[in-house]
């Protein structure tokens, strides 16, 4: 297992070098440079700024400057905030983004798997097509649609919770977590479904039955070990999109989290901003990917099996 | 038994979702409510700013902050913008016009206690025309004597610059020119103080974002202090006890948000989250209108919404097709049906009534000239007259303007235009290299003056992407550079303006307007066509109508 998780991991230089090789050479081809303004600089102003962030070298030689102080854990200094370090802005953003991710997905996971569990054990009757009518709702349903609607209903109208923020007042985290994760609730909610009703019409439940094993045992023990297994295998790449994702749920909660500059950093030409946050979602979907690997090998002894001899 | 356990999960999911919406509903006090009984005034700020250092920055967002934490030489009123001591207590300028002492207040102080002196001026003028700093702005000092020169790296020492400190309370100022809107000048940002003992403890005098301007190590002559300033959240100030005129600030504490969303933002308005809103949403304005007309304070803006022609190449190097273009569409129309917030159609560059100028060229709607124009420049119908291709930047609303001039010119000319929608920076760049035919564009005058305006179209200027050039309308800016008495000086610039109107290398549109949402609790914040809006002025009190009110 130990020598899996190493190769997977020594895979991801190789793929990380790609995706900021990448990542430079297109942000650098994008037209406008990161001082474009409306009123316009003049050269000589434009000169300084150019050599300050030492934008007048060849193109490799910037590069080759960028990683070796990446590899080091410098990102550079923004060029759309003059006072700010990339590391400082992905150190004040992560967080945020992190626990709001993680709320999503707390939320998306208590409501799809529920409500996919509960529609697999009674199928074809009202209790499966009312969740999954939600389901498919909410599956159509984006963010930027949802997100006003609570907001109007639970913000305006009942005056519940707050309509926007984070941390300014009690309460101004469930709103957003609840849009964000909905969509994801709703896939999980399928994938649940599914799995669950294909467990519990295999020959080992139905042996678990036969010898008298309590109901809720089978459920919750045997089946669903098994039928939630695509859940888990869904949740690495549920986990790194609700993280890079977040930029709509963002905006409409003004939310300060590192999704508005995934997007800010690349209208803006903040080349390194762009390249910083980018190369951190990268990791992060490869090291969730993995631990979604792993989970699912510890739960399946087939994958566990294949993991150790690939 | 499926049927059991089928209730049983159905029952937990039930309860989870209660379980969440009874944790849901919170007990608070709306920011508006408890913030105008503490004195803490909630703002929407449009964005996070760039940074707060003043010689650095040049939007808008940053420049409400740096009114909050500085202070130049002069003021504006809050109400009608005339010139009103700040950190000078008066002035005295020269006959000639090229020399202005001021005498500064002795009791002026920064928020750590040390005095305000003219050598913390000279220090601070010095540092923003430094090269090296890379100050967006170092053009608004040009009007000092030398400034430009040493700014260029032409000359090296300060002292050939005209601002001179004979002791420490009076400043000494010489100018290139007479220039007749100085005093206007020094109530922006690029003439404001730094404190140099917190510059250079930070740095050196000419870097770049250094950490002077965070929480605890920023230093200002404010009418408020820097207290907390978490990225894309929040920045608080509180009120600098150390400030001259302490007595009469009555905020405590000024939260700025910096919400991007102007749906978001006046959501939150609508919440009782913010007593002051940094925009309204164009599609609510009616409402508003209707249900809460006292909220919603609509003003002109001292900005204009124009379309520019690149008149380096055909057809629009002809001077009758782009009249024909201007002449034809109905403005009227435009902000009627699409910007619908009271925007004023605009027949001249200059906005109506800039520091008591007011256009006399005005371009006419008139579709029948348009048409004979168009049929002199030898495109009768509008037929041999290749398609135009119009470019925008991303923005719902720049993309309806453009869709309703393209009908209007296919209607009234039968001219073909084809619309180029390009992101911010690709549509800068396209402008600066005049790779484009007709583009969009937007000016905020910097200082109340027509002379931020008409001073983009001079030859030699930098914002001047059209590709025209006349040596009359140059000759007549730089006469009226030259010219003290404001009248004569007007006359000059009208002359410009009427060259500038009749061979239209730009066509204005119209005027905007700035719009802001406002809790009835908040006194002493006065509409005015800068959309400034002086924090010292302000205060709060409960209205008798509840602020938080819901719009039904």
């Amino acid at each position: 297992m130990l020598k899996f998780i190493l190769k997977r991991l020594l895979q991801a230089i190789p793929v990380l070098l790609a995706v900021s090789v990448i990542t430079f050479l297109l942000i650098h081809a994008a037209p406008g440079g990161p001082f474009a303004a409306e009123k316009a600089v003049p050269a000589e102003i434009l000169k300084h700024l150019n050599e300050r962030y030492k934008l007048d070298q060849p193109l490799h030689v910037q590069f080759y400057d960028y990683l070796k102080h990446a590899i080091q854990g410098d990102l550079g200094p923004s060029f759309k905030y003059p006072g700010r370090s990339v590391n400082e802005i992905i150190a004040t953003g992560f967080p945020v983004t992190l626990e709001l991710g993680c709320y999503a997905l707390l939320f998306a996971l208590l409501i799809g798997v529920g409500s996919g569990v509960c529609a697999a054990l009674s199928p074809n009757t009202w209790r499966d097509y009312l969740p999954m009518t939600f389901a498919t709702i909410g599956i159509c349903l984006p963010a930027y649609v949802l997100g006003p609607l609570l907001v109007l209903v639970f913000g305006i109208w009942l005056e519940w919770l707050p309509v926007a923020g984070w941390e300014l007042i009690p309460g101004d985290k469930i709103l957003p977590s609840v849009t964000l994760g909905s969509v994801y609730a709703a896939y999980i909610a399928r994938l649940s479904r599914g799995g669950m009703l294909e467990t519990l019409s295999r020959d080992f439940i139905r042996t678990a039955r036969a010898k008298g094993m309590s109901e809720s045992i089978i459920i919750f023990r045997h089946a669903m070990r098994v039928g939630l297994l695509p859940v888990v295998s869904f949740m690495g790449p549920a986990l790194a999109g609700l993280l890079s994702g977040s930029f709509v749920v963002e905006t409409i909660f003004q939310i300060p989290g590192l999704g508005r500059y995934f997007v800010q950093g690349a209208f803006n030409r903040d080349y390194t901003l762009i390249l910083g946050v980018t190369l951190l979602f990268a990791s992060l979907i490869i090291l969730f990917n993995l631990i979604a690997d792993v989970m699912l090998a510890w739960l399946d002894p087939k994958v566990r099996q294949e993991a150790i001899n690939g | 038994m499926t049927m059991q356990t089928g209730r049983t999960g159905l029952t937990a999911c039930l309860l989870s979702a209660l379980f969440l919406s009874v944790s849901c509903s919170f007990d608070y006090e709306s920011n508006v409510s408890g913030g105008t009984r503490q004195g803490i005034l909630h703002i929407g700020n449009g964005d996070e700013p760039q940074e707060l250092d003043p010689h650095i920055v040049t939007g808008n967002i940053e420049a409400k902050l740096c009114q909050a934490l500085l202070e130049g030489l002069l003021a504006q009123h809050p109400e009608d913008l005339h010139i009103i001591p700040g950190g000078a207590r008066s002035w005295q300028e020269s006959k000639d016009g090229k020399t202005y002492i001021f005498h500064l207040r002795e009791d002026a102080k920064w928020s750590n206690g040390d005095p305000v002196t003219a050598a913390d001026f000279v220090y601070s003028w010095r540092r923003a025309l430094l090269p090296a700093l890379g100050n967006n702005y170092a053009y608004m000092l040009y009007y000092l004597k030398n400034a430009e020169r040493f700014h260029q790296g032409e000359i090296t020492d300060f002292s050939e610059v005209g601002v001179k400190a004979p002791d420490d309370w009076t400043l000494k100022v010489e100018l290139e020119n007479p220039t007749p809107f100085f005093l206007q000048l020094l109530t922006h940002m690029s003439y404001f103080p730094v404190h140099p003992a917190t510059i250079e403890a930070f740095g050196a005098t000419d870097e770049r974002g250094t950490l002077w301007t965070r929480p605890g190590n920023h230093v200002g002559n404010g009418p408020f202090k820097l207290k907390e300033w978490v990225l894309n959240r929040s920045i608080v100030v509180e009120k600098n006890e150390h400030y001259w005129d302490a007595d009469s600030v009555k905020l405590e504490q000024i939260i700025f948000y910096p919400i991007q969303n102007v749906t978001t933002e006046e959501r939150m308005f609508r919440a009782g989250q913010l007593h002051i809103t940094g925009s309204a949403p164009v599609d609510k304005v009616a409402r508003y209108l209707k249900e809460r007309p006292e909220a919603l304070k609509i003003f002109p803006y001292f900005s204009t919404y124009y379309y520019m022609f690149n008149t380096g190449a055909p057809p629009l190097d002809r001077q009758k097709v782009r009249q024909a273009l201007a002449m034809s569409i109905d403005r009227q129309q435009i902000v009627d049906k699409i910007t619908k917030a009271g925007e004023l159609p605009a027949f001249s560059y200059t906005p109506p009534d800039t520091n008591g100028y007011t256009a006399t060229a005005q371009l006419d709607y008139d579709v029948e000239r348009a048409r004979a124009l168009l049929a002199e420049a030898g495109y009768p119908g509008g037929e041999g007259l290749p398609t135009i291709e119009l470019m925008y930047n991303t923005s719902e609303g720049h993309r309806r303007i453009a869709i309703a001039l393209q009908q209007m010119w296919k209607t009234n000319l039968n001219v073909n235009i084809t619309l180029l929608n390009q992101d911010w920076k690709v549509y800068l760049d396209k402008r600066d290299a005049q790779d484009y035919q007709i583009a969009r564009a937007g000016w905020i005058g910097d200082y109340l003056d027509p002379n931020t305006f008409l001073n983009m179209y001079t030859s030699s200027s930098g914002n001047n992407d059209t590709g025209w050039s006349n040596q009359r309308y140059d000759e007549l800016l730089a006469q009226a550079a030259g010219t003290i008495e404001q009248e004569s000086r007007y006359a000059l610039l009208q002359e410009a303006e009427a060259i500038l109107m009749t061979e239209l290398p730009i066509m204005p549109i119209y005027t905007y307007v700035s719009k802001s949402l406002v809790s009835p609790d908040v006194n002493g914040w006065h509409p005015n066509i800068l959309d400034i809006h002086p924090y010292k002025y302000i205060s709060l009190l409960p209205s008798a109508d509840d602020a938080a009110k819901i719009m039904p």
